[in-house]
């Protein structure tokens, strides 16, 4: 038999999203064919989209897991709007992805997991693969389970067994279909299972057998290719924004030349940054698995009380408990960084879903007066220069720092240019030495911070707390101007961080019709909206804000050049209220509360919806009041 | 502020700060306050190695008194922040004042993990059976039925024991003292001093204010001998004013019992002797549960006993981790496994 030759088209960027029972390892497939096309070299983002539940019933539409990617030959910065490519594993999978396809898009179906029972389940009254519903896509029904078992057979392992290697004959079927290396995941199959090899061979055989199922049937016509992304040159890898904050805090470490503590309790989705640095305790790194959230953010205050890098990490349930904590910092002055990696809320709310609604609480979920410097990085790999900074600012101002992630941000990957460490500013600290002229609430005049006295220096020996410090010698101190002088103190060394911060960005014109604000990981929805709606002929331009306490000095002024503010949030509009608040602008927001990112076309027409409402309301005041 | 220290002879005014005290006259923590500082002036460690860590009560403003390193933080947390502190510098000395409030209420799940990991802290617990500062609410370690501002028609909340507490978390050193006996109490505390691990002293303190005589039968000098039980390792569980009170191990319950030397042939072989050293807790537990108006109230150190301590089990992490994955490579860490390059266009 000879191979028939296959016709290849070009496309400039693809989406494809797996879905599957959450135990058919759609996750696991996702990961690898990123890997596999980061290092053919596209750019591309990812969307993990993973139940709250561990297990649900298997075909239930309650345990379905889902893995996006978007690989493209140019710069992308979102996990795409809709796929052009489904893979759908069962019928709960197609069920609850299908309305996002797009119209022609293509759709394999493992035909084997449509039985009834499954249909049943995910609540088809007919089967999809049969009524018809589906001739609008271009559908390919592969009995994957059959095809599978079919090329494994022999291999001497059970049907369960040989089941479950058929994510990876949907996976080699995927990697002929994008042209997409297949060495990396035969690499990482062996390293994964090197204590059984006849799961290793197994594993491989199910991931070939898939590739070239696509490269001798007749069933699929044309494969695609993706051309490398002009990226900027070095050397990359793909990260995910938990790995970026774990390594950045490690490498704030050594820059520092000081020891990390991390002391954490497990919550979704922050949990990966306490299993990463636990792996690098040969960098002196200290983890510590505590008793609580409470318990964690002590842990870490203690360390920073005793000259040390005092970190914790939690989501937003477990920031509520550590804020009493974070407020003996402020009044402790004394530097720790917390890590928030924002889900959605209230209360437990959407454990596994994104979300940016901390912000508040982080600036004012305290008691008292109680400013903080507040930063949140805007893409996966950022996150790890952000984590960097979080250090520099709290060992600087003797200050805890509050570091907002979110979920998305924390489980999706991007290539990253992996930086030249050589390269990055040390962090310089100072700590007052024996014989040195010490009060411990002695301020430096530049930052206003107190000196960081630690525990075992000779002569240095003093008493903080919780209760209002007398300016200068740190006494305990209940006189009335001493308190509003402290707290007008404690305000203006934050609010003073404005001036060691970069000035915020614009990308577009330096002045029009329409401003976008955005913080956290929006920016990439935001850019790319902003780009589209640019190409269409609206005057937008977007400020993306990595400080929202301080906010960078020159935002006032950035705002007061644009008619309409628009601020995009995964929130009911906090930011919004704040700059609504500090800078008196009328600014609305375009919200999204539905635990997933946004799509640049949410964005797109919301600038619309919003833009043209104001059109129509001056056309009305123009009638009511003709001039 | 503080004048150089580090001279090796130290005595008790080394360790008293410039800060007025401010207890109420006649307030147990004064006695505890000044033993304490009197044992750490004989324990040679320099001042600048000693960390008192506090939470919220009057118990716990100890630190602000203490001319040493000292952190008052927050009601009932002071033994997380203290592990903080002993887990990232193990040479320091870290001592928690708490009360019974704060460290078996708010922070008792902090207590209970502390005293499990057995971080290397000295842990001060001044039980008064009542809150303090907030002015008279009963504790929980105030009897049943005890009338207090919030419970006028008296507690209907069982009482927590603290050295039960303690050896149900596995606690390796574990005493009790009281304020008025400072001999007593210098001894405990240089003993838990010297333990390698957590050692947890329940100190009963005496709050003139809210709860005054709340342990009369152990403090009053004459009923102290016929309600104490001093317990010493090695002897035999001897107390009355005539020492010739025991316990024993009833031979038909297996249940403790006292008994009276030379009364039905009861002779001192056949009572208890002390074993600070037991590795089971059945014995201390026991020992816990005597409480008068069948046992006298037994004082002394209960348990002691060796187990690697969390902050060295930390450090030998470390080590361990750079044998096995090498000496700490940044660049090679930030590279990770998969790389690639893109060249210049
Ligand atoms: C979060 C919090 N809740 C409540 C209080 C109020 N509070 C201060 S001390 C205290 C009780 C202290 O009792 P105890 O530990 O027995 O100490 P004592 O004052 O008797 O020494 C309470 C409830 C507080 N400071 N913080
Ligand atoms: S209220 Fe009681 S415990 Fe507090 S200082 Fe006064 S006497 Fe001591």
């Amino acid at each position: 038999m000879t191979t028939p030759k296959k016709q290849i088209e070009e496309r400039r960027d693809v989406v494809i999203r797996f879905a599957g029972d959450s135990g058919d390892g759609m996750q696991l497939t996702g990961m690898q064919f990123t890997t596999a096309t980061a290092i053919f070299g596209n750019d591309l983002a990812t969307l993990p989209d993973y139940p709250a539940e561990i297990r649900a019933p298997a075909g239930s539409l309650a345990g379905v897991s889902g893995f996006q990617i978007n690989f493209s030959s140019r710069d992308i910065r979102t996990p795409g709007d809709c796929p052009n490519v489904l893979v759908a594993m069962n019928p709960a999978a197609l069920k609850t992805n299908l309305d996002d396809l797009e119209e022609g898009g293509i759709l394999i179906t493992n035909t084997d997991a449509f039985i009834t029972q499954n249909l049943k389940k995910a609540g088809y009254g007919t089967n999809p693969i049969e009524d018809g519903s589906l001739a609008k896509y271009e559908h390919y029904q592969l009995p994957i389970t059959t095809l599978n078992a079919k090329a494994l057979e022999g291999v001497g392992l059970t049907k369960k067994e040989i089941d479950r290697c058929r994510n990876f004959y949907a996976l080699g079927l995927m990697f002929w279909l994008f042209d997409r290396p297949m060495e990396v995941t035969l690499r990482w199959i062996e390293e994964k299972f090197k204590k059984n090899p006849e799961l290793v061979k197994a594993n491989q055989m199910a991931l070939k057998a898939g590739y070239y199922f696509g490269e001798t049937t007749e069933v699929i016509k044309k494969h695609y290719r993706v051309q490398k992304a002009a990226l900027a040159p070095g050397l990359y890898r793909n990260i995910t924004g938990n790995e970026a904050t774990a390594l950045g805090f490690v490498a704030a470490s050594v820059l520092a030349n000081k020891p990390l503590l991390y002391a954490s309790y497990p919550i979704t989705p922050a949990s990966d940054i306490l299993h990463e640095l636990s792996k690098h305790k040969n960098f002196g790194v200290k983890t510590i698995q505590a008793e609580d959230e409470i318990a964690a953010a002590g842990i870490a205050l203690g360390t920073s009380f005793t000259g040390g890098l005092g970190l914790t990490g939690t989501s937003g349930p477990g920031l509520a408990l550590k804020s009493e904590t974070i407020n003996l910092a402020v009044m402790a002055e004394l530097p720790l960084v917390i890590i928030d990696v924002q889900r959605g809320g209230p209360s437990t709310g959407l454990p596994t879903k994104t979300e940016q609604a901390d912000l508040l609480q982080s600036l004012f979920g305290r008691n008292s007066e109680s400013p903080l410097p507040v930063i949140a990085p805007a893409t996966p790999g950022e996150c790890f220069q952000m984590a960097i900074e979080a250090i520099r600012i709290a060992v600087k101002y003797m200050t805890p720092v509050l570091f907002l992630s979110d979920g998305y941000l924390a489980n999706s990957s991007e290539p990253w240019l992996i930086p030249d460490f050589q390269k990055l500013q040390k962090i310089e600290i100072h700590h007052p030495k024996t014989g040195d002229a010490f009060q411990p609430y002695m301020r430096d005049e530049k930052t206003l911070s107190r000196p960081w006295a630690i525990p075992g220096t000779a002569g240095l020996e003093h008493r903080i707390g919780g209760l209002e410090k007398e300016n200068i010698t740190g006494n305990v101190c209940y006189d009335p101007d001493n308190h509003e002088r402290m707290v007008h103190l404690r305000a203006n060394k934050i609010a003073g961080i404005a001036n060691d911060i970069p000035p915020a960005t614009l990308l577009g014109d330096q002045e029009g019709d329409i401003l976008l604000v955005g913080w956290g990981g929006t920016c990439g929805a935001i850019t790319s909206a902003v780009e589209e709606l640019r190409q269409q002929g609206v005057s937008v331009s977007s400020v993306h804000l990595r400080y929202l306490n301080p906010f960078p000095r020159n935002l006032g002024e950035i705002l007061s050049r644009f008619d309409t503010i628009l601020v995009p949030e995964l929130n009911l509009g906090q930011l919004t209220l704040l700059l609504r608040a500090k800078y008196l602008v009328d600014a609305k927001v375009i919200s999204k509360m539905q635990g997933q990112p946004f799509t640049i076309k949410e964005i797109v027409d919301g600038v619309k919806r919003l833009t043209l409402k104001k059109e129509v309301r001056q056309w009305q005041k123009q009638a009511a009041h003709p001039s | 502020m503080a004048e150089t220290s580090s001279t090796p002879k130290l005595s008790r005014k080394d360790f008293i700060s410039d800060q007025d005290v401010r207890w109420c006259p006649g307030c147990g923590d004064y006695a505890i306050l000044s033993v304490t500082q009197k044992v750490l002036g004989d324990l040679n460690i320099p001042r600048e190695k000693y960390v008192f860590v506090s939470g919220i009560g009057c118990s716990s403003r100890m630190p602000y008194y203490m001319n040493t390193y000292g952190f008052h933080t927050i009601h009932g947390r002071a033994p997380a922040i203290a592990t903080g502190i002993k887990a990232y510098n193990p040479d320091l000395s870290v001592w928690v004042a708490t009360g019974d409030g704060d460290g078996l209420s708010i922070g008792g799940n902090h207590l209970l993990h502390t005293l499990r990991r057995n971080v290397d802290l000295k842990i001060l617990l001044f039980n008064n059976r009542i809150y303090g500062l907030t002015k008279g609410q009963y504790s929980p370690t105030s009897e049943l039925g005890k009338k207090t501002k919030s419970s006028p028609y008296g507690t209907i909340d069982y009482p927590l024991n603290p050295l039960c507490f303690a050896f149900g978390a596995e606690a390796t050193f574990v005493a009790r003292t009281v304020d008025t006996d400072t001999q007593h109490m210098a001894k405990v505390l240089e003993r838990a001093a010297r333990h390698k691990g957590t050692a947890f002293i329940e100190i009963f303190q005496n709050c003139v204010i809210f709860n005054d005589n709340a342990f009369q039968e152990v403090t009053d000098r004459e009923s102290r001998w016929d309600k104490g039980l001093y317990l010493e390792h090695g002897k035999p569980l001897i107390f009355g004013k005539e020492k010739n009170k025991g316990i024993r191990l009833s031979p038909k319950t297996f249940l403790p019992e006292v008994v009276t030397l030379g009364q039905d042939g009861v002779i001192e072989g056949d009572l208890l002797v002390h074993d600070e050293n037991r590795e089971d807790t059945g014995y201390a537990f026991m020992l816990s549960r005597m409480m008068p108006p069948h046992f006298p109230v037994p004082i002394g150190i209960f348990r002691s006993i060796e187990r690697p301590t969390y902050d060295s089990l930390l450090s030998e992490q470390e080590t361990l981790a750079l044998k096995n994955q090498g000496k700490a490579d940044i660049q090679k860490l930030l590279n990770g496994t998969e790389t690639w390059k893109v060249s210049s266009l």
